[in-house]
This record gives C-alpha cells, structure tokens and sequence, in this order.
C-alpha cells in the first residue's frame, strides 16, 4: 500500500520533469527524457540499460519481445492491466511512441544476473511446477510455454527469469483477480487460475533466482 | 474448503473456464457430457516423476524419457522430422486422454486394423517412429526400444493388464452439427492456435528446441500417422488444445480447426509406391483429406 503511493508520488514528480524529446532516435530519446507530454524518462525506473530495479518491483524490459511490450503499453492504457503507475505514462504515448520505446528497449542486451536471492529451492515444490506442470488440474510447465529456461519465445512469450520475486508475485495474483485480462487466448488466466496462493510464492521465488538467459 | 473456494472463485472470474464452457454448450444444444476436463475423474495415476529407481534398470527408464520427450536428439536416426514423442503424448506421455504410455503399456499384444495383424508394443512404437516421426522405425530389439518400453512399464506399475483403462487414447468426440469446414477452421486457427504453431503451422524452433510444433509441411507428421485423420485430430484437439485450456474449444470449433490443420501439405505416406489414387485407394478409406484438391495442389501429390 505504501509503497504504491511511493511509486505514484515518484512517477507524478517525474512527469513535470520530463524534459522534451531531442532528435535522438525517438524510442531511445523516451526512454531516456520522455516524451514532454506526460510520459517520463523509463530509464528512471527501469534502469539506463532496462535492467529493472528488483527492490522497487519495476520488472527489467531489456530483452523482452517487442510486441510483448507492446501490447503491455495498450493494456495499460485500456485498463486490461492495472497499475495506477504505469497507466498515466502508457495513456500519454502514442501508437508510434509505443512502437519506439518497445523497438528500443526489446534491443537492448540482457540484464545482468540477479543475484542477490539463493537459491533455495531446488528441485523442491517451485522448480517442479516451473518445469514439469501441474498436469493433473491440465496446467502446462511453465518453461514449455516461456522457453526452456524461462528465456521468452517468439513475439508473445516474455522472459520471466531473474524477473524480481515481488513482481512476479504480484502478475500472478494479478491474474487471479482479474486486474491483468491481457493475455492472450486467456493463458496465463487459466495457469494463474491452478496455481494456489503457497504456489505463487514457490514459482516466484524459485524464478527469482534463476539468470536472465539470452535467446539462442 | 480452500481448493473448493478458489475453485469457485476462477469459475466466477473467468468465462473461458470449463465450467463456463460448458454451460455455454449446454444451451447452444451441445452435449455437455462431451466436455473433456483436462483431467479424467478415475485415471489411473502413475507413479511419480521422482520415483524413477536409481539403479541399472532406472537408467533405461530415463532414457527412455529423454528419448520421448527430445526424440530428435536421442534416437536421431529413427526421426525424420521436427517432433517428438511428447507432442501428441502430453505431459511425458503421462496425461490421460493424451494417449498415455501406462494405458498403451496393458493394451498389447492387440490386433490393429491399420496393419491387419497383431502388434506387439514393440511394434506399435515402431508405427510412430515410421508415421508420426516420418523417420525409420529403430530395431525392435534395439536400445531405443527397449528405452521406450522400460518408461512405459514402469509408468504402468500396477495398472490391470488386458483392461482398457480410462484415459486411455484421446477421448472419442461426438460428431459435429455441420460439416467441418476449411475457412471456419481457419478463423478458428487463427484465433486459438496460431500465437503457438505461427499462422503458417510450422510452429516456433528456438536453437535445437522445437518449442512449439509444426503442424504440417516438410517437418510435421507424414500422410500416414494417425493424426492426419480428421476424427483423431479432432478428438486430441479437443482435449488437450490449446496449450493449457484443453476442453475450450466446442465441439464444432475442433472438427473445422482439424479438418483446417489437415488440409495442409505434409509428408508422403511411406506406403506410396508411386500412384496417389492407389495408395489413397488401400490406405485411406478414412475420414481424411489424402487425394483431395484443396486450391491448385491434390494433397499428397507435391510431397516427398
Ligand atoms: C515511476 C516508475 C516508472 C516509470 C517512470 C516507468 N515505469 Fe514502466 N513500470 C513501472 C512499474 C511499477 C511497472 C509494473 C507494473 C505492474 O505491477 O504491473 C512497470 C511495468 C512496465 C511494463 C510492463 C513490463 C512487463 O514485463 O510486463 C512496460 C512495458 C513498461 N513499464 C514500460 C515503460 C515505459 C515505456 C516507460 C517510459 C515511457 C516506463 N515504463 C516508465 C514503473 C515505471
Ligand atoms: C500456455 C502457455 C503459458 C504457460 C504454461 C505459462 N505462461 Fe506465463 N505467459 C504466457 C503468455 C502468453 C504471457 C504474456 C501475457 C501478456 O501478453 O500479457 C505470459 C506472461 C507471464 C508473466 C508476465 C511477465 C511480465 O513481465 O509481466 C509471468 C510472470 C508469467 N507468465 C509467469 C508464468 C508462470 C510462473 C508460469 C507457470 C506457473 C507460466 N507463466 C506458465 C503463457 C504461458
Ligand atoms: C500455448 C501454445 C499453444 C497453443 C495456443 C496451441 N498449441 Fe497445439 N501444441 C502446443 C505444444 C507445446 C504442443 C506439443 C505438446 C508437448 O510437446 O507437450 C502442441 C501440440 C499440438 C498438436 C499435436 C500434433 C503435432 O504435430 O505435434 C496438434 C495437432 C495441435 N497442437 C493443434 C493445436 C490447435 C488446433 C490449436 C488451436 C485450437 C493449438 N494446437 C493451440 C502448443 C500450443
Ligand atoms: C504427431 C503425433 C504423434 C507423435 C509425434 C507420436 N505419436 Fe504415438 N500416437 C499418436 C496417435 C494419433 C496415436 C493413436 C491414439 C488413438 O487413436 O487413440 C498414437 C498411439 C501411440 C501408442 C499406442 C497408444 C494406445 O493406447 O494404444 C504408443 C505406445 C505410442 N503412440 C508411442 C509413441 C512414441 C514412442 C512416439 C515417439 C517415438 C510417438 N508415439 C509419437 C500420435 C503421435
């Protein structure tokens, strides 16, 4: 609760402070200063290389598949994903503005390993469900729709590893309680829809502790 | 209490959920009793993944495990395409409705239509190597067997010999209410399977990891594995697609997804000695597309 009003309180100063577009290339030059008209330098949150902010729970972007990150901005912007930081910033971007900060930030090269968190739970309740499934509620692994290593495939899969525990929490309960609806087929719905809260806890935290890994 | 709350709690949520589903069906005059749950009330429950003995004969059952769920990788020279086991035997040939291994493992020796005598599991595994893998079926008394038979009894362990076990196949589906139908199908496919398998069916392979499978064309299943039949594809569908929504679809939906998927160009049956009519003759008087024309191309003519 708190720290959402931070983030807001954060984001509000941010958004006085953008500086205009200059002609750097446009998605580059949003990242870093905004656009002018309400959306804020992304790096401010989201690291100068994308690489996310664990403790403040701003997921990295680096890497991530661009349409992923595309349909993330909409999804804000028509409410299919609530976050009252991220609404305003993705409400005052364009479709083009969209495209350009996604285009820049999915080119970026990968973060650096988490670390930090131990590992605590190998081949316990966490690993087991991110790689073998939940098959007898029909619940795929996680890894055999986001890579084998949580890696991210294609343009609609985004990589979930070495993603913060926080955050990643907090998508899963998301889609429990109907404040993410984005997803496409319903898929992620449905996996959140099988996984219990002790569950939540185990992905996110096993996922936590594994490195980003670039896509071969 | 607490699985039942939340239980109740996606249903409310979420209308894409079985439940939903089938009310849904229910009242477009479907049979709800066709709604397949991603899990089958009484199947049979093999052991768990853990158990696998550590001693000389859990060795042969790892492998066999590796080779069913990365065939291309471990037995190589018996597959001639982008599949593995795992693609139509989901869940490492674990889940129910998904043709699974401990089902087939008390099934045989069984006579079968498709090659009008009595096959041994040695055989049967051997057919999925030669259709489904459209590669060489290995020696019957070779490692990749024997591999492959060790997973399947020591996933059967305790299961009734001789029984048809619930589970057991893909569920049978009820005919549909219209004929299926190529551009139903292809609306269907666009909107539930083609994120995965890509608009053009050829599916998603990243390095040596073919994430999501190819569903027709060079690297797919040939004209003669199970799977070309409209019924069987269906009926998997089904159950089992998309990718963790299995039962989603109607009734309708996965006829004409089916029939879509198999109106594709795909390998040559390897029973064709050269004359598609004859082949299509001796081996096709199914509910599948072998022989049709579907725009300019006769199906099964331009494949190798
Ligand atoms: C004040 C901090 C802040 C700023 C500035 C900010 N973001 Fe975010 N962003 C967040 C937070 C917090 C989330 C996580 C939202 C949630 O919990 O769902 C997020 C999530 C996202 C996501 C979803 C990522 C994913 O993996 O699904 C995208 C895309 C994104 N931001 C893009 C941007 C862009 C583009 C900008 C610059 C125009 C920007 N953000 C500026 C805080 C910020
Ligand atoms: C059937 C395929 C499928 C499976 C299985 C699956 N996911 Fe996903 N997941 C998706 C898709 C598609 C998205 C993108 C959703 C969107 O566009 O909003 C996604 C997105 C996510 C995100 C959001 C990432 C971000 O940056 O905001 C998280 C977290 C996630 N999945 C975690 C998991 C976990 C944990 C599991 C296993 C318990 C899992 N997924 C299993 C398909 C799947
Ligand atoms: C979330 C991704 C996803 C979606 C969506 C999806 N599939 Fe699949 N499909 C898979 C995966 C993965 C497999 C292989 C399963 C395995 O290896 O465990 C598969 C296997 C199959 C197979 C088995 C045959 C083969 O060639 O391997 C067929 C047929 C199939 N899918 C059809 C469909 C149809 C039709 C739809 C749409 C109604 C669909 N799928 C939607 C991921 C998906
Ligand atoms: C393209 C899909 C596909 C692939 C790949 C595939 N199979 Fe099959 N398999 C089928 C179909 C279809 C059936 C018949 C199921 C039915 O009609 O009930 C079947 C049946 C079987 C059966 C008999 C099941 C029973 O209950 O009688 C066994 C055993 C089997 N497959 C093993 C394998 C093995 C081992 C591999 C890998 C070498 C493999 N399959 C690859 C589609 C496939």
């Amino acid at each position: 609760m708190n720290k959402r009003i931070t983030e807001s309180l954060v984001g509000a100063a941010l958004v006085f402070t953008a500086s205009a577009v200059t002609a750097a290339p446009l998605g580059k030059a949003i990242a870093q200063q905004g656009n002018g008209k309400g959306a804020p330098g992304c790096i401010s949150c989201h690291g100068d290389k994308g690489q996310g902010n664990a403790a403040a729970g701003y997921p990295y972007l680096a890497g991530q598949p661009k349409e992923y990150l595309v349909n993330q901005l909409k999804a804000f912007t028509d409410k299919t994903r609530t976050s009252p930081v991220m609404q305003p910033f993705a409400g005052a971007l364009s479709a083009e503005e969209m495209e350009a900060v996604a285009d820049y930030f999915s080119q970026l090269p990968l973060p650096a390993p988490a670390g930090g968190n131990v590992v605590s739970d190998v081949s316990g309740p966490g690993e087991r469900l991110v790689r073998q499934g939940k098959w007898s509620v029909g619940m795929p692994a996680c890894f055999q729709c986001h890579g084998d290593r949580g890696q991210g495939v294609a343009s609609h899969f985004p990589a979930i590893s070495g993603q913060s525990e926080g955050y990643l929490k907090k998508q899963l309960e998301h889609w429990r309680k109907g404040e993410r609806s984005n997803d496409p087929i319903g898929l992620m719905q449905a996996v959140a829809g099988h996984l219990e809260e002790s569950e939540i806890a185990a992905v996110s935290s096993y996922l936590s502790t594994l490195s980003p890994v670039k896509v071969p | 209490m607490g699985i039942r709350f939340l239980f109740l709690f996606t249903v409310a949520l979420f209308v894409t959920s079985h439940v939903t589903r089938a009310e849904l069906m229910e009242q477009k005059g479907e049979s709800a009793q066709a709604v397949n749950k991603p899990i089958s009330v009484k199947a049979f429950q093999p052991p768990s993944n853990d158990s696998i003995p550590d001693d000389e004969f859990g060795k042969m059952v790892r492998l066999g495990k590796n080779i069913f769920t990365h065939t291309g990788k471990y037995a190589a020279d018996y597959v001639g395409n982008n599949q593995n086991c795992v693609n139509c035997h989901l869940d490492a040939g674990r889940l129910a409705n998904s043709a699974p291994l401990w089902a087939a493992w008390v099934r045989y020796p069984a006579y079968r239509k498709k090659n009008k005598m009595v096959n041994t599991i040695q055989e049967r595994i051997q057919g999925c190597f030669r259709y489904s893998m459209n590669g060489t079926p290995p020696p019957a008394n070779g490692e990749t067997i024997k591999a492959l038979m060790s997973y399947a009894y020591w996933m059967a362990e305790g299961a009734p010999t001789g029984v048809k076990l619930p589970g057991q196949g893909y569920p049978k589906l009820n005919k549909p209410k219209m004929q299926p139908d190529y551009q139903r199908g292809a609306e269907v496919f666009a909107q539930n399977c083609a994120l995965c398998h890509g608009a053009d069916g050829q599916g998603v392979r990243q390095g040596d990891e073919q994430v999501f499978p190819p569903l027709w064309g060079k690297q797919a299943f040939n004209w003669g594995a199970g799977m070309h039949r409209i019924n069987t594809a269906a009926a998997f569908i089904r159950a089992n697609m998309p990718l963790g929504k299995g039962g989603s679809l109607s009734v309708q939906q996965a006829w004409d997804v089916a029939y879509y998927v198999n109106s594709h160009e795909r390998p040559q049956d390897p029973r064709f000695e050269g004359n598609l009519e004859a082949t299509k003759e001796a081996f096709h008087s199914h509910q599948c597309r072998y022989g049709d024309k579907v725009g300019k191309t006769v199906l099964g003519q331009s494949s190798k």
